[in-house]
């Protein structure tokens, strides 16, 4: 804000009458400023999730029929205890469990190939790598679903057989329903993991090898002395993302089996709300399932960052 | 000011994104080939939106909206037909009727879905006025599916009898005869001939459907529910049914796990269409898949009626089926109701079920007329006499009880029972059925 308001040139007239005017001051008010920029973040915030998720949690205590709300205590949250509910808990945590083992140290092995220098072709490589993301879950996962199928001129089964393998049931079986589910996620997510750990490297100076170097350290101590350590905050990036991608999984389970599977076998924690709520008409244990989902979510990227020191020191 | 004009601006693009997103990810999607702009030129006509999650019907609601227009040029409807997926759809109406916004005025309710529109305060109108003077012309079982206390919310468009389909072909083979089997004591030995002469499999099992299982208990006079709407999934009559499929896979070696597991699998229809099983149990509606995806069976298969469980048994049961229903939120109840009636109860409109649709019209005196005697796509594949032969088992289905609870049934028959019992041998079909009675009982 301006205390005066004239101004005074070079030549030493004075300007009179340059007022700012009230609405312009606004305009450039600093201390305004911060809160036009962030506005839509908060409306966005406020309007798709702040209010979804307290609401949420309010319709978990509630039976909710058309024209006929009431609140039922913990009714909704005592009915989870059942083998429905463990299974798909048992089968989201295998599956968040199986890609965290697969999509961490591929992505990091290939972007590391593909970050030498001897390395030919690198550009067309990282593009075959990442297109498979830019597809959706439900078109792949068709084409899996295909060369995955029962009958032996299938795509898998001809190839076992081939080696002289028995065909596979691969959709009625629950370990290999698993291996399909997280086959098609390693599949659409190995690139963009790979994207993130390549922009990692490139992040790391060269002046550290290079005095690695000369004190002769040999390509698996520069590996596990720098590149590891320099890695760290998007290793603990990705595996963030991975564990709550894991959590929320439903399109690779849906486009196998969509809600029933034999045994519920391909029944995630997102699924079983998804048939709870929608199917049965039970919006009020479907969001006492979301609610737990939640806790479970939060609880264990709480205990994640714990361990990783994210929490205390700011990320190094 | 021309800064302040950019940054509201753009600010307004950026607010039009957003709720362009929401509209077009909330809000209906309009069929392509539905959108239907059938008035006479009257500026008068009233609009109304018909949602459906079977494309096939969106033809059958249009040529019905047309001649409304011709018959009641006074009172011109114009209507707007939508499909959708059928979980989009179920879904979405779900929650339009529960948050009072958005709802269609007519709607498809697949009778699977429908206790769940029957709970809490009913958001669809009792169509008792219209169905009740017409009642004595229909299978009455068809509505009290759709119905509560006395009150009818939907109107049916098929009686859905299950039928036996039999490969012609290979019985030819075999040397016999699909009029042989009478009863599921014959269906075994007729089996066993056909896998001893051909090797071909009499029947392929399915362990994620439940359209063999839920007709061959109808048959029995059996059902997951009692008419006061108590569980008995777990009766003795239902245990039999399982056993016996178990038996034609295990026992006669005659009855094979369908590759799929579930009616409507590509994997399925491939082995069936490759003539790899001689006969199949199914719902009438089951011709469709038939003609659209099993093209090298044209000519091959013949229809009949499912084998008795003893002689002089019911050779059928009525399965599946769509009830069209009225939404309170509807923007001219009473008219939307005239025109249900006129578009499904009526004897013309029965008549165009089976023109349009193929189904066996829910209205038994249409059922001599000679409309339904003509050549269409289904005699061309099955030959003819369909009609007669689906006239001649209309007295052989019992009722079915439908509960709240009946889609949580299906699941459970379709996720553990059959897959237990039959493709895991797990459970005995007694403990199959047993725990998944406790698991609807506890609800």
């Amino acid at each position: 804000m301006r205390q005066d308001s004239n101004l005074i040139t070079k030549s030493g007239n004075v300007l009179k009458n340059v007022v700012y005017s009230p609405k312009k001051s606004l305009f450039y008010s600093q201390r305004l400023a911060p809160y036009v920029f962030i506005a839509p973040f908060l409306v966005i915030f406020f309007g798709f999730y702040f209010y979804p998720v307290s609401y949420t949690i309010i319709m978990s205590f509630q039976e909710i029929l058309p024209g006929q709300i009431r609140f039922i205590g913990f009714d909704n949250y005592a009915r989870l205890f059942n083998p429905t509910f463990y299974k798909a808990l048992y089968n989201t945590t295998l599956y968040t469990f199986w890609t965290i083992v697969i999509l961490i140290p591929l992505p990091l092995i290939m972007a590391i190939i593909l970050n030498t220098k001897k390395m030919k072709a690198k550009t067309f490589f990282r593009a075959c790598i990442f297109i498979p993301s830019l597809t959706s879950t439900i078109v792949a996962g068709v084409i899996f679903r295909l060369m995955f199928a029962e009958t032996e001129t299938a795509f898998a089964n001809s190839f076992l057989s081939f080696f002289g393998f028995d065909s596979v049931n691969w959709k009625q079986n629950g370990a290999t329903l698993m291996f399909l589910m997280v086959g098609l996620a390693s599949w659409r997510w190995m690139g963009v993991n790979m994207i993130y750990f390549l922009t990692g490297l490139q992040n790391i100076p060269k002046e550290m090898y290079e005095a690695a170097e000369i004190d002769g350290a040999n390509a698996f101590n520069k590996f596990r002395h720098i590149t590891i350590p320099f890695l760290k905050p998007v290793t603990v990036y990705v595996l963030t993302i991975t564990l709550f991608a894991g959590y929320k999984m439903f399109e690779e389970a849906y486009v196998f089996w969509e809600i029933n599977s034999p045994g519920n076998i391909g029944l995630t924690l997102v699924g079983y709300l998804y048939k709870e709520a929608f199917q049965y008409n039970q919006l009020g244990f479907g969001s006492a399932i979301g609610v737990t989902l939640l806790v479970i979510v939060a609880i264990l990227g709480f205990i994640q960052l714990k361990l990783t020191g994210f929490s205390s020191n700011g990320g190094k | 000011m021309s800064r302040l004009f950019y940054l509201g601006f753009s600010m307004l693009l950026v607010i039009s994104i957003v709720l362009s997103g929401c509209s077009s990810g909330g809000d209906k999607k309009v069929n392509s080939n539905g959108n239907s702009e059938a008035s006479n030129g009257t500026n008068k006509a009233q609009e109304m939106t018909f949602w459906t999650f079977q494309g096939l019907h969106i033809d059958f609601f249009e040529d019905a909206n047309k001649r409304w227009n011709e018959a009641n040029p006074d009172r011109p409807i114009k209507l707007k037909l939508e499909s959708f997926p059928y979980d989009d759809m179920h879904n979405n109406l779900l929650l339009a009727l529960q948050s009072g916004v958005g709802a269609p005025d007519i709607v498809d309710i697949e009778v699977n879905r429908f206790p769940n529109f029957l709970q809490g305060d009913i958001q669809l109108e009792p169509l008792n006025d219209i169905i009740e003077p017409e009642i004595d012309s229909f299978v009455k079982s068809r509505f009290e599916v759709y119905g509560k206390d006395g009150q009818y919310y939907g109107a049916p468009t098929h009686v859905g009898a299950s039928v036996a389909f039999y490969n012609k072909e290979i019985f030819e083979e075999a040397g016999v005869s699909p009029d042989d089997i009478k009863t599921y004591d014959d269906f075994i030995e007729i089996g066993k001939v056909i896998k001893s002469k051909t090797g071909k499999p009499m029947l392929p099992i399915f362990t994620n459907g439940f359209w063999e299982f839920y007709p061959m208990i109808s048959q029995k006079d059996s059902d997951f529910f009692n008419s006061k709407g108590e569980v008995t999934l777990d009766n003795k009559k239902n245990e039999e049914v399982l056993q016996y499929l178990y038996d034609l896979i295990y026992k006669h070696d005659i009855g094979v796990l369908a590759p799929g597991g579930h009616h409507e699998d590509e994997e399925f229809f491939a082995f069936m269409n490759d003539g790899g099983a001689a006969s199949l149990i199914m719902p009438s509606w089951y011709a469709s898949r038939f003609v659209s995806y099993m093209p090298d069976l044209a000519g091959k298969m013949v229809i009949k009626p499912m084998p008795a469980w003893k002689e002089g048994g019911n050779r059928s049961a009525g399965m599946g089926g769509t009830g069209t229903a009225v939404t309170n939120q509807a923007k001219d109840v009473e008219l939307a109701k005239e025109f249900l009636a006129f578009a499904k109860l009526s004897k013309e409109s029965n008549i165009k079920i089976y023109e349009l649709l193929g189904f066996d019209p829910p209205r038994h005196d249409v059922w001599d007329s000679p409309e339904l005697r003509e050549p269409n796509e289904f005699t061309a594949y099955f030959g003819d006499g369909l009609f007669d032969m689906l006239m001649g088992i209309k007295d052989e289905i019992n009722p079915l009880n439908i509960t709240k609870l009946t889609p949580m049934t299906r699941d459970l028959i379709e996720t553990n029972v059959l897959h237990n019992t039959l493709r895991e041998k797990t459970q005995t079909p007694a403990e199959a059925l047993k725990q998944a009675a406790d698991e609807l009982r506890s609800r």
